[in-house]
């Protein structure tokens, strides 16, 4: 229990690549970059093809995303176990909308703010949030840190029901504003766009712009990761006395990697309640921003391997995805047609899935998906991937 | 008074409960170091199976039914999932046991449905008047089963072959083994003594007097109250985690009349957190060192 919590399971990094000649770029390098190439290509002509409902199940696979790469950051990279992501998804979606709220409503506050400059908003009042988490976060380690975390989500609990000036409560909620990007807006309304002769509307907009969120929060966290930050996040991570010897300042270093991961998770809120098109608190802790949110969101980067970005977008493909997609074509084969109770919905059958998946990876393949794929690519003799992203 | 002097006994029973969850806890990461996260399936599993098997045999047999069955659910765990990994990070196993712990809720609330029994029928909704205070008998006889199998436990864990083994692991796991203590045993004893007094507590959480709800989701969730009170009396320590039960238990009674009922859910985790700022390894746990 003496180190961070991803310790022994992140895969050590591999050596050093070979340097490659100047000028030239390594052929490995050059057939990753064309591959997130193509994919990002394939994911922005996505919206030609797919229809509302399957665009709508591919927008919340990136909300998964967004707090997903946060969460390995603390976790994989910074050994720090937390159980709070779900808090600050809520306290997100809270920040987005009160920031963005109209002025003249007599039931919630709302500041009126520009949508766009309102999202970012959330995403600093989010990392200042995690910030001031800094006094317990900092002083704790392992298990101890990730039950003190949940505490978070039992008083996000608490606020929820009780601030209902700011989250409208739990019996009605309150409808976000609509996002809007120096005036264009992200629904039906506006300009009339077609492209290829698909009209690009609201679930069309809405998957662009989660897209592009989603890349933004990919490319720092690899950043991130591959820089000085990320050194000194893995140094902490490792061996504190080590790292505190190098020069690394701890206690920076560690409130630090909350506050960003605290960030995402804000970020990765409002877009749920873009999303949900509501913010709507939980009842119970089981919910929207419940444990159970916490749970998926740390099963996400188990199964994609602690510490690895590109695992993280992996896992919320799966961990998000898999209840969109069932739901989806439970509808044309009918399957899943129990109500009530003692029927298997498509919710519950993805809890069984990432529940055993949890099981699997810490049984056989401690580094999750992303140790696979390194293995893969080295059996292929290509280049090992640097620092586990 | 009267009031306050109610509270505080509800709150007591309440605690004892929490106790009993506590002690699973401790003695689980004394043996092994893992945090166990399903500690709140094992409450479900045998609250489920005392419900399952009540028509057949009557409440004491399934009670005892669902008691045995939460412990060797325990014990299989150990067995078949968490003894594999031999080298496994303390950590990494905790984790596993948080997925162990989504099937087994999962499966259990969606068979449980929407009905929501309530299996404390001994003692269940049945208060009575003393002194001019009225008091739920469910809490008294929590009390009461907790100070007789608390105190078998501190007996067994102070002067049994298997305390003694498992206090000489949970110092140094290497020297004991060299002693010729099995260490798979202890361990696999500690999970099985952890389900055993999670199966007795759900006998009283899921009770009208205890939560006003039945067996369901929400019992998985008063279970995490454990949580807290394990920390807070520090995690390797047995008595950390009878104190840390009591304090939950009347942390959670009080504020709920004096604050909110909402309030008092988050109560009990805000004093856990303001007890780690101050004292990062709980009120009795064991300081880390770190030396250069």
């Amino acid at each position: 229990m003496s180190e961070g919590v991803a310790s022994k399971q992140v895969v050590e990094a591999p050596p050093e690549a070979p340097a490659a000649p100047r000028g030239r770029r390594s052929p490995a390098k050059l057939l990753r970059a064309l591959g997130w190439t193509a994919l990002l290509v394939v994911l922005l002509a996505l919206p030609l093809y797919l229809d509302a409902a399957w665009l709508k199940a591919g927008q919340y696979m990136m909300i998964g995303a967004v707090g997903a790469i946060g969460l390995t950051l603390l976790v994989g990279q910074a050994g720090q176990l937390s159980l709070a992501h779900a808090f600050f998804l809520l306290a997100g979606g809270t920040a987005y909308s009160v920031l963005s709220g109209p002025t003249d409503d007599t039931r919630v506050i709302g500041l009126g703010i520009d949508p766009a400059l309102s999202l970012i908003g959330a995403v600093v009042i989010t990392a200042l949030l995690g910030l001031a988490f800094a006094p317990v976060s900092g002083r704790l380690r392992g298990i101890y840190l990730g039950v003190a975390s949940l505490a978070l989500v039992f008083l996000g609990l608490y606020f929820g029901q009780s601030a209902e000036k700011l989250t409208g409560g739990t019996s009605t909620g309150r409808a976000p504003t609509p996002f809007s990007l120096f005036g264009f807006p992200f629904s039906n309304e506006g300009p009339h766009i077609e492209i290829l002769g698909v009209p690009i509307q609201q679930a069309e907009r809405t998957w662009y712009l989660f897209l592009l969120l989603t890349v933004l929060a990919f490319v720092i966290a690899r950043g991130a990761v591959k820089g000085r930050i990320g050194r000194s996040w893995r140094a902490v991570r490792d061996n504190e006395a080590a790292a505190a010897v190098m020069g690394v300042s701890v206690i920076r270093a560690k409130a630090g990697a909350f506050a960003v991961s605290s960030a995402y998770a804000g970020l990765a809120g409002a877009m749920t309640v873009l999303w949900f098109d509501i913010l709507k608190p939980d009842e119970s802790e089981y919910g929207t921003y419940g444990i159970n949110v916490s749970i998926a969101f740390l099963a996400m980067i188990i199964i994609g391997g602690l510490g690895s970005v590109s695992g993280a977008l992996v896992g919320a493909l799966i961990v998000n995805g898999l209840p969109q997609v069932l739901s989806l074509y439970s509808t044309d084969l009918g399957w899943f047609t129990g109500t009530g109770g003692g029927a298997l919905t498509p919710i519950l059958v993805s809890s069984f899935v990432y529940g055993a998946a949890i099981i699997l990876v810490v049984l056989f393949e401690p580094g999750g998906l992303a140790a696979i794929g390194r293995r893969i690519s080295r059996r292929n003799g290509r280049i090992p991937e640097e620092q586990g992203t | 008074m009267n009031t306050f002097l109610q509270l505080v006994v509800n709150g007591l029973g309440k605690g004892a409960v929490f106790a009993l969850l506590a002690l699973g806890f401790v003695v689980i990461f004394k043996a092994t170091e893992v945090v166990n996260f399903a500690h709140g399936s094992l409450v479900l599993f045998g609250g489920y199976l005392v419900v399952v098997t009540r028509d057949a045999l009557g409440w004491a047999g399934a009670s005892w039914v669902g008691i045995l069955s939460a412990g060797l659910l325990g014990l299989l765990l150990e067995r078949f999932l968490l003894s594999r990994p031999r080298h496994a990070d303390a950590n990494a196993l905790a984790l596993l046991t948080i997925g162990v712990d989504v099937i087994v809720t999962e499966e259990i609330v969606r068979r449980l449905g929407d009905s929501l029994p309530f299996i404390g029928e001994a003692w269940d909704a049945k208060p009575f008047q003393l002194g001019g205070i009225t008091l739920f008998r469910t809490h008294l006889v929590a009390l009461g089963v907790a100070a007789v199998l608390i105190t078998a436990f501190w007996l067994a864990f102070k002067f049994s072959n298997w305390g003694i083994a498992m206090r000489a692991q949970a110092e140094n796991r290497e020297a004991a083994a060299l002693m010729g203590i099995r260490s798979s045993r202890v361990t696999a004893t500690a999970w099985l003594v952890a389900g055993l007094l999670a199966g007795v507590a759900v006998l009283f959480i899921a009770t009208q007097d205890f939560s006003g709800a039945g067996l369901s989701r929400g019992t998985h969730s008063i279970a995490l109250a454990a949580f807290p009170a394990a920390i807070l009396g520090g995690l390797d320590s047995t008595a950390g985690a009878v104190v840390g039960g009591l304090v939950v238990g009347l942390v959670d009674a009080l504020s709920a009349q004096y604050i909110s009922f909402d309030f008092s859910k988050s109560a009990v985790f805000l004093v856990m957190l303001v007890v780690l700022v101050i004292r990062p390894s709980g009120l009795f746990g064991t300081r880390e060192r770190t030396r250069v």
